[in-house]
């Protein structure tokens, strides 16, 4: 390897092939560019011209120049060209590399196990043993010295933990070290106060480099809930500069799926390390978010999990009467309303819209029955978890409500009208609060002796009151009484939620008991003393890289070991949930900063870059490659040919571009199926009939086309390709001349739009052969049920007036001389348009000058189709008539379809007066 | 719907559009001879009479009545009206022999541009076109290759025709051949005048020996003209037997383009003291403007 700055050379006496190159120079000078042939007439006239000069065969200097640097750059690039040859790192004896390995290291982990390789790699080289500790993870007794290459296959399986390192267990663990080693010590960069101990314990074994990431490091605070706004506050290590985090809040969506909910930026001035971002969600948002993180953090820090205190639970109240405008302190809410306010969310509203909100717990005061169907909404509420509070009042006390039997959302039965002590017409005093029991979930909360009830609904004494109610009066009768309905509990308190009644609501109690209740939410963090004695388990936890992982079978955490808050092994950063609450321990508690660490001037601190080694074989190739196709171009363009390539060279370009987009080969290609369609039919004539949805009928009546487009192309100059079914409702009409439609009794009447495309198409020239089929039965005058069908179709239809055929009709010599238009059978009635009531006969001439206009409809009954239908091998398909002379029949019946198409597609031409004198002699006159 | 749509295929055979089809082939069928005609039906033509008295259709003049003449030659109506006899006469009308000759060697199929017409296609248009006129004016036309005797008539045209839809030989420069050119017969030889000169000059000494007079049409490409090239280049006839080697062709072009003048000055040299006419088109230009030149040419020759 020979090296010049950043670039080596594998292969450097592959250079001196450099030192060819004047020769080359020379070489290609001498050498003429290659003559283009051309074919040219005038070369006659050339013959016997000379050169002028002979300069013009050599090559011109910057073309020479090209074609040099395109052979340097080969030269060159065969020499192998390295950038950024690895250097060694010098130095001997065992080598301990120490990795932090906590969460801060996470966010560039992978380079850091590529600098560890790097690493490794020195080592590997100059031989030296090396032990790799991880200081989250100290191995017990001596430093673990091996080879590299041994500590290289077990760096895949080298992962940073979700916690810092013990301070006092990293201090011992250094002092304990022995031996003489040099160390890398791969810093995550933070301040810590374990560091100074530990870097003058490793320098007394020998010298120390440290390797720090630059890069910036974020953390996250947990987040709080104040003045209505989720507040989160955002670390950073280092303080110069101004700069910008966002941070998300993560959280499941109704559909179960994890998605960011909300997210907002958090700035950092200049100098600061800490910066605060705010949200304001609506309640139901803010309950989803289950954690906060740093966009692009990567690590445990940048996280931080939500748990209870920063939900807020959803009440809503309801009262029966709010008929006491203006007195505030009389309304059967207010109270409630003043304890609720500062911890949870409160809604209002009719009993089913709140329903629909599914909140947390439901609080009615004072209302007595609700309507079936919210009785109903209620039970299904309550019964998926729901909590329902009521309250007593004069409403419930004179009502029927769970009287006789218990209500369905009662907990106990009542008696009829309560009762009232301590009043002036009574005898008692008001009666005070008997303390908690045990087993109440009010257990535990101090009774004030101001408390006194006046006066309360008295529930019917039964077998299960007494585990029912959870709060008495001093004399024993419950005062709160609690039953469970499938997953919820309905709560009756039997005093008002105002003041009326007892005195209850006005003290801290009130405030207390609800909040047990789990109606309000409980205050942040428990203390802790709380915590004493309880196990948690832990729901999900965090690994180094701000993952949210499942839990598993990880042993449950004394509360002891919660409240010390101290993160390790035993305890990871996660969500632990205990019997009624969750909390989360996170990476970073709320009074943690973020600081560098600041190591003395005498250690040697590296970057973790680890410049790689570039071959540049590949490029310098490419290099020469592109020189010589430009060599290529300036070589055509100096022989002249270029010139003449340009317009061979833009078919050239349009070739390529039509191989990256190949055109469609078929010019059918790329067309809609309507296009399709509409070439197919209007390449050639297509007969066609109307679908009518009944399947004999219609296959009667393609192959009746069939046939009769067979006769044309045999007799006639019309050629028709084969016949098609027509779907009224879907397919164009305009392209077809001529529809045949035969009546079938089963066809539906045709949408409004189909009767417009019809009427349009019989306006613009198009011909429907109505066939009623039925001949031989219905005369004129008599009914049929095709008939009737036909009057029922053709009713929308813009028909003009019609007639029978008359006998100087242009149909009756359009091609043949036809006086009866048979098909199947022999009618004679065949309506077309009437001619119009001025025709008139001149003199000497045997027709009428008649209308100009082909006759839209045509009408009849023969049944033309079965007669003229062939089966694919040109077969009639069905006998008509007897005999000879049903074969006769038919063959009229094909005449008249001749005439009719000729007709369709000819108009009056026959008609015109021009053939006159050649019509009378064939008809003898 | 549910039916037979034609597939694709369909279309590929000869299936009902056959007939169709066949018309439309049909239609640009004898495209040399059309072309022809449609270019001659450009030119007006009317009878040419020999500005004498002979045999004819045409009145020329009346002259009074010798001794030599007929009873049956007096001109009753004109004699009528004044008191010496007139004799009618027409003038005289004889049907020219027009000899044509176009080359056919190699160096007329050249063309310069893909979308130009061959020298070869234009000159072989205009002799047709040429032929079509003096035809309608009854004058009797050969070609000089076919070796016949000139005649008139439509079928003359159509053996024309496939004459000179035929292959082009195998020389690279031709020399114009006249066979059995007649006395006194008018001429015409279109070429681009690229090969030896001797040829021609024999030919246009042999001709005015004969009283035979004419027009010569140089045929020549706009590249031929303008010579655009550069570079080293091998220029080959085309035929491939003539090849000259430059290193610099755009350094040969003045000279080349002297020499053509040279070779053109010569032409109408030529021609001037033979006493025929001469003409260079471009085939670039409408063959329109030519067959006008040669029309007028013929006419004045005539």
């Amino acid at each position: 390897m020979w090296t010049i700055g950043a670039l080596g050379f594998t292969a450097p006496l592959l250079l001196l092939g450099l030192l060819a190159l004047p020769i080359l120079w020379v070489l290609l000078r001498a050498v003429p560019p290659a003559p283009i042939r051309r074919r040219f007439p005038g070369v006659a006239l050339l013959l016997g011209l000379t050169d002028d000069e002979t300069q013009t065969d050599r090559t011109p200097w910057w073309l020479l120049l090209l074609r040099m640097l395109a052979a340097a750059a080969v030269i060159i690039a065969f020499a192998g060209p390295v950038l950024n040859p690895q250097t060694n790192r010098a130095g001997s004896g065992p080598v301990l590399i120490l990795v932090d390995a906590t969460w801060a290291d996470a966010r560039d982990w992978p380079r850091r196990l590529d600098r560890i390789e790097g690493l490794l790699a020195d080592a590997a080289r100059t031989d030296r043993p090396v032990a790799l500790v991880a200081s989250t993870d100290l191995p017990p007794g001596d430093l673990p010295f091996q080879a590299p290459g041994a500590w290289e296959s077990r760096l895949p399986g080298f992962s940073p933990e979700p916690w810092m390192p013990e301070p006092d267990e990293l201090t011992e663990w250094a002092d304990g070290l022995e031996g003489a080693f040099e160390t890398w010590w791969l810093s995550d960069g933070l301040a810590r106060e374990a560091r100074a101990p530990v870097l003058a314990a490793l320098e007394d074994r020998g010298a120390v480099t440290v390797f720090e990431s630059p890069r910036p490091l974020h953390g996250l605070r947990p987040a709080t809930f104040e003045d209505g706004l989720v507040q989160v506050t955002a670390l950073r290590a280092r303080s110069e500069g101004a700069s910008e985090v966002t941070i998300s809040a993560m959280g499941l969506d109704p559909a179960g799926i994890e998605r960011r909910l909300a997210q907002a930026d958090a700035e950092f001035a200049n100098g600061e390390r800490e910066a605060r971002a705010e949200l304001s969600l609506p309640p139901e948002l803010r309950n989803r978010i289950t954690r906060f993180e740093v966009d692009g953090g990567r690590s445990a820090g940048a996280v931080t999990l939500t748990d209870d205190s920063l939900r807020r639970r959803e009440v809503a109240l309801l009262a029966g009467r709010e008929n006491r405008e203006g007195l505030e302190l009389l309304s059967p809410l207010h109270y409630l309303e003043q304890a609720l306010a500062p911890t949870a969310d409160l809604i209002d509203g009719a009993l089913s819209d709140v329903l629909l909100a599914n909140p947390d717990a439901i609080i009615l005061a004072d209302i007595a029955t609700v309507s079936p169907a919210e009785q109903e909404g209620l039970l299904e509420w309550v019964e998926s978890g729901g909590l329902l509070v009521r309250f007593a009042g004069p409403r419930i006390a004179s009502s029927d409500v769970s009287r006789g039997e218990i209500d369905s959302l009662m907990p106990v039965r009542l008696r009829q009208g309560g009762r009232s002590v301590g009043g002036a017409m009574s005898w008692g005093e008001p009666k005070t609060l008997a303390p908690f029991e045990e087993g109440s979930p009010f257990h535990g909360l101090d009774v004030p002796q101001d408390v006194t009830v006046q006066a309360q609904v008295m529930a019917q004494p039964d077998p299960e009151l007494a585990e029912r109610s959870i709060a008495k009066l001093a004399d024993g009768t419950p005062l709160v009484t609690r039953r469970g309905i499938g997953q919820g509990q309905v709560i009756l308190f039997h005093v008002t939620a105002n003041a009326e009644w007892s005195s209850l609501p006005l003290s801290g109690l009130f405030v207390q008991m609800l909040e047990r209740l789990a109606i309000s939410t409980r205050p942040a963090q428990p203390s802790a003393d709380d915590l004493e004695g309880t196990v948690w388990e832990a729901a999900a936890v965090l690994d180094a890289f701000g993952r949210v992982q499942d839990a598993g079978t990880l042993p449950g955490v004394e509360g002891s070991r919660l409240a010390q808050g101290r993160l390790g092994p035993d305890m990871p950063p996660g969500l632990y949930e205990g019997e009624d609450r969750s909390i989360a321990v996170n990476v970073l508690g709320p009074d943690d900063t973020l600081a560098l660490a600041a190591w003395p001037a005498r250690i040697p601190v590296e970057g973790l870059d680890v410049a790689r080694e570039t071959l540049l074989k590949g490029y310098v190739l490419a290099l020469a490659l592109a020189l010589l196709a430009a060599d290529i171009l300036a070589s055509l363009f100096l022989s002249g040919r270029l010139r003449g390539m340009r317009a061979g060279g833009t078919a050239a370009a349009l070739a390529a571009a039509l191989l990256l987009h190949p055109a469609p080969a078929d010019a059918q290609e790329g067309l809609t199926d309507e296009e399709r369609f509409a070439l197919e039919v209007t390449n050639e004539v297509v007969l066609a009939h109307v679908v009518t949805g009944d399947a004999q009928v219609d296959g009667v009546a393609l192959a009746g086309l069939r046939g009769l487009s067979e006769t044309l192309f045999r007799r006639t100059s019309i050629e028709p390709a084969d016949p098609i079914g027509v779907n009224l409702e879907t397919d164009e009409l305009a392209f077809f001349p001529f529809l045949y439609w035969p009546i079938s009794t089963d066809q539906p009447i045709p949408s409004d739009e189909a009767y417009a495309k019809l009427n349009e198409y019989l306006r613009t020239g198009g011909m429907i052969l109505f066939d009623t089929r039925d001949a031989d039965i219905g005369g004129f005058g008599a009914e049929t049920p095709e008939g009737r069908k036909l009057q029922q179709l053709a009713r929308p239809l813009d028909v003009p007036p019609l007639e029978p055929v008359p006998q100087d009709h242009v149909l009756t010599r359009t091609f043949y001389l036809l006086q009866d238009f048979p098909g199947r059978h022999t009618s004679r009635d065949v309506w077309v348009e009437a001619a119009p009531p001025d025709a008139e006969q001149v003199e000497g001439m045997p027709f009428r000058n008649l209308n100009d206009n082909v006759t839209p409809v045509v009408i009849g009954g023969n049944d033309w189709g079965t007669a003229w239908a062939v089966d694919e091998r040109g077969q009639a398909m069905f006998p008509v008539g007897r005999g000879y002379a049903g074969e006769r029949q038919r063959e009229i019946a094909y005449r008249f379809g001749v005439n009719l198409i000729m007709h369709v597609l000819t108009g009056n031409y026959k008609s015109d007066q021009v053939h006159v004198p050649a019509l009378l002699e064939r008809l003898g006159q | 719907m549910s039916p037979p749509l034609s597939t694709e295929s369909d279309f590929d055979q000869a299936g009902p559009q056959l007939r169709t089809r066949a018309e439309g082939l049909a239609s640009v069928l004898p495209p040399l001879l059309a072309e022809a005609e449609h270019l001659a039906s450009t030119v007006m033509f009317g009878a040419h009479g020999r500005r004498r008295s002979g045999v004819g259709d045409e009145f020329w003049q009346y002259r009074p009545m010798t001794e030599t003449d007929e009873v049956r030659m007096i001109d009753w109506r004109r004699s009528a009206r004044s008191d010496v006899h007139f004799v009618r006469e027409k003038e005289w009308q004889s049907a020219q022999s027009v000899v044509i000759w176009v080359d056919g060697s190699r160096s007329m199929a050249f063309s310069g541009d893909k979308n130009r017409p061959t020298k070869s296609d234009r000159a072989r248009l205009l002799a047709l076109a040429m032929s079509v006129l003096l035809v309608r004016a009854g004058e009797r036309v050969g070609l000089s290759n076919l070796g016949q005797l000139p005649r008139s008539g439509q079928v003359q045209l159509v053996r024309m025709a496939e004459a000179l839809t035929g292959d082009l030989g195998d020389d690279d420069y031709g020399m114009p051949q006249t066979p059995g050119l007649p006395q006194h017969a008018r001429a015409l030889f279109v070429s681009d005048f690229m090969g030896d000169m001797e040829g021609v000059e024999a030919a246009l000494a042999k001709a005015a020996d004969r009283g035979v007079r004419g027009a010569l049409l140089q045929v020549l490409d706009p590249v031929e003209e303008s010579f655009p090239f550069d570079g080293r280049t091998i220029f080959e006839s085309m035929g491939g037997t003539i090849s000259h080697e430059t290193l610099k062709a755009g350094e040969l072009r003045d000279r080349y383009l002297q020499r053509l003048a040279e070779r053109k000055d010569r032409l109408e040299h030529l021609s001037r003291v033979s006493g025929w006419l001469y003409q260079c088109h471009h085939t670039s230009d409408s063959a329109q403007a030519a067959l006008l030149w040669l029309y007028a040419a013929l006419e004045r020759s005539r």
